[in-house]
């Protein structure tokens, strides 16, 4: 832990690395030092905030405290992947069920399994993890969903004509978008230890683990990020593609325009 | 004869353009029925509310004398079998697309009636394998139209299912759908083809969202 020598005037004269991307935003007229800026300021405060809070959570040891700040996790998390519904209807609920579900369940066997303490330094930052991982799933199924019904709406259309139900109707459409949500942590799997060294695992070392300790940590990351992925992409598309049909199984007009 | 459709006081809008205006209309079992109009006077729009693909906005349909939106949508759509003017072809091969009305009411695969069917529109087994890219337009149209009538329906309703299609596909087509409106299906064409207008012997027509007495 001794190596860990960040403070206040090392992340001050850090900032430099922010100077650098304005600079090439300003060189480059790209219009992104206001984004920049906001970016910057809101992960400042915001990463400020939770440091003080989880310092709070884990000195205070409460179970009930944990829980709170996991549905914290998973609510937030829902709402961001709701927002990223473009418009398809109830993605909010559709999200909270398939990151509450996948967060719970992974978890879950991470406590059962003994490979996870049910304390708050272990629940509340792998909660993160999970949540935010199945709410990026989650934003890339549906943006893929709606571009495939568009694309693929005379399809659907000919297949609802000759009397399918609309899960026939929409089953590849369905598949793809499943696929959509889970291939980018199936491909980050293939590219693990070779390309990148994952957060978990650089933070450990980072702190000073052995680094063969560090990667069963990161195995345990791999296997629970694919589980939870797959549950969350599952669900929120099995919830999600009714949403483009009415009552009478028509597809509706307005979301695939 | 029995009514198989009445159409009462039928209107259709979308926003404030008024699409179908309080249409009404009788039609009989085992008619062939061409419904004529100029583009965009509402025909399809007619057709898609009797296939029950989109809903009235006001007024009704009686299917068999029962309102249309009583039946279970998927059940009434194998009795009410909507072809379209440019149809695709689903999956791979052409074997995918007699499949599906197989998958469709969860029956067991009969490719002897597969090939019956293909036959009836001058195509043999070969084709069941074919890449669904390598058919012609005329083909796919014939392809097509055997998933609306491998289970043949009570009702067929073509959507210009001719046009573009040479004289030969166009023939093959329409002694297929003159044979099965002998069987007693119903046929409902709209069409914007002159000789079969001409050829009509039953035809309305739809302008401005309103049916015309000819």
């Amino acid at each position: 832990m001794t190596n860990l020598t960040v403070s206040n005037s090392t992340l001050a004269l850090g900032f430099v690395l922010v100077l650098v991307a304005l600079i090439i935003g300003y060189i480059e007229k790209l219009h992104i030092d206001k984004d920049i800026i906001i970016g910057v300021i809101r992960a400042i405060v915001q990463l400020s905030i939770v440091g003080y809070v989880l310092k709070f959570v884990i000195k205070a040891n409460d179970v009930w405290l944990t829980l709170a700040c996991f549905v914290i996790i998973v609510i937030n998390a829902s709402y961001n992947a709701g927002k990223r519904g473009n418009g398809i209807p109830k993605a909010f609920q559709s999200s909270l069920l398939a990151i509450f579900v996948g967060t719970t369940i992974t978890l879950g066997t991470l406590v059962f399994t003994g490979s996870i303490k049910f304390i708050p330094e272990q629940i509340v930052p792998v909660t993160g993890m999970i949540a935010s991982n199945i709410m990026v799933a989650i934003g890339l199924c549906y943006r893929n969903m709606k571009q495939t019904f568009t694309d693929r709406h005379q399809q659907v259309l000919e297949k609802l004509a000759l009397g399918a139900d609309i899960k026939l109707a929409s089953l590849d459409i369905l598949r793809d978008s499943i696929k959509s949500g889970m291939q980018p942590t199936i491909d980050s799997i293939k590219t693990l230890g070779l390309v990148s060294l994952p957060g978990m695992m650089s933070g450990l070392i980072f702190a000073g683990v052995d680094p063969v300790k560090a990667i069963k940590y990161q195995i345990m990351v791999t296997f629970m990020l694919l589980a939870s992925t797959s549950i969350g992409s599952i669900i929120s598309c099995y919830l999600g593609y009714k949403q483009f049909f009415n009552e009478r199984k028509q597809l509706k007009n307005d979301l695939i325009s | 004869m029995t009514n198989i459709f009445n159409v009462q006081d039928l209107s259709y809008q979308v926003g404030e353009t008024k699409i179908l205006k309080n249409i009404n209309l009788d039609i009989e079992k085992g008619a062939y029925l061409t419904v004529v109009g100029p583009s965009g006077s509402g025909k399809s729009t007619f057709m898609r509310i009797l296939a029950s693909m989109i809903s009235p906005t006001s007024g009704q349909v009686l299917f068999n004398g029962q309102p249309l939106n009583t039946f279970e949508p998927t059940e009434y759509r194998q009795k009410v079998s909507y072809a379209f003017q440019q149809p695709t072809l689903f999956g791979k091969t052409v074997r995918e697309n007699l499949v599906f009305p197989f998958e469709v009411r969860k029956q067991e695969l009969d490719e002897s009636k597969m090939i019956a069917n293909l036959e009836m529109v001058n195509l043999n087994e070969t084709y069941l394998d074919k890449s669904v890219n390598d058919v012609s337009g005329g083909e796919k149209q014939r392809i097509a139209l055997i998933r609306n009538l491998i289970f043949p329906p009570e009702v067929l309703i073509t959507d210009e299912v001719t046009a573009g299609l040479d004289a030969e596909n166009k023939n093959i087509v329409h002694r297929m759908l003159n044979e099965f409106n002998q069987r007693g299906l119903t046929i409902l064409r709209v069409t914007h083809d002159e000789t079969e207008i001409d050829d009509a012997t039953d035809k309305i027509m739809i302008r401005n969202g309103e049916l015309q007495n000819d």
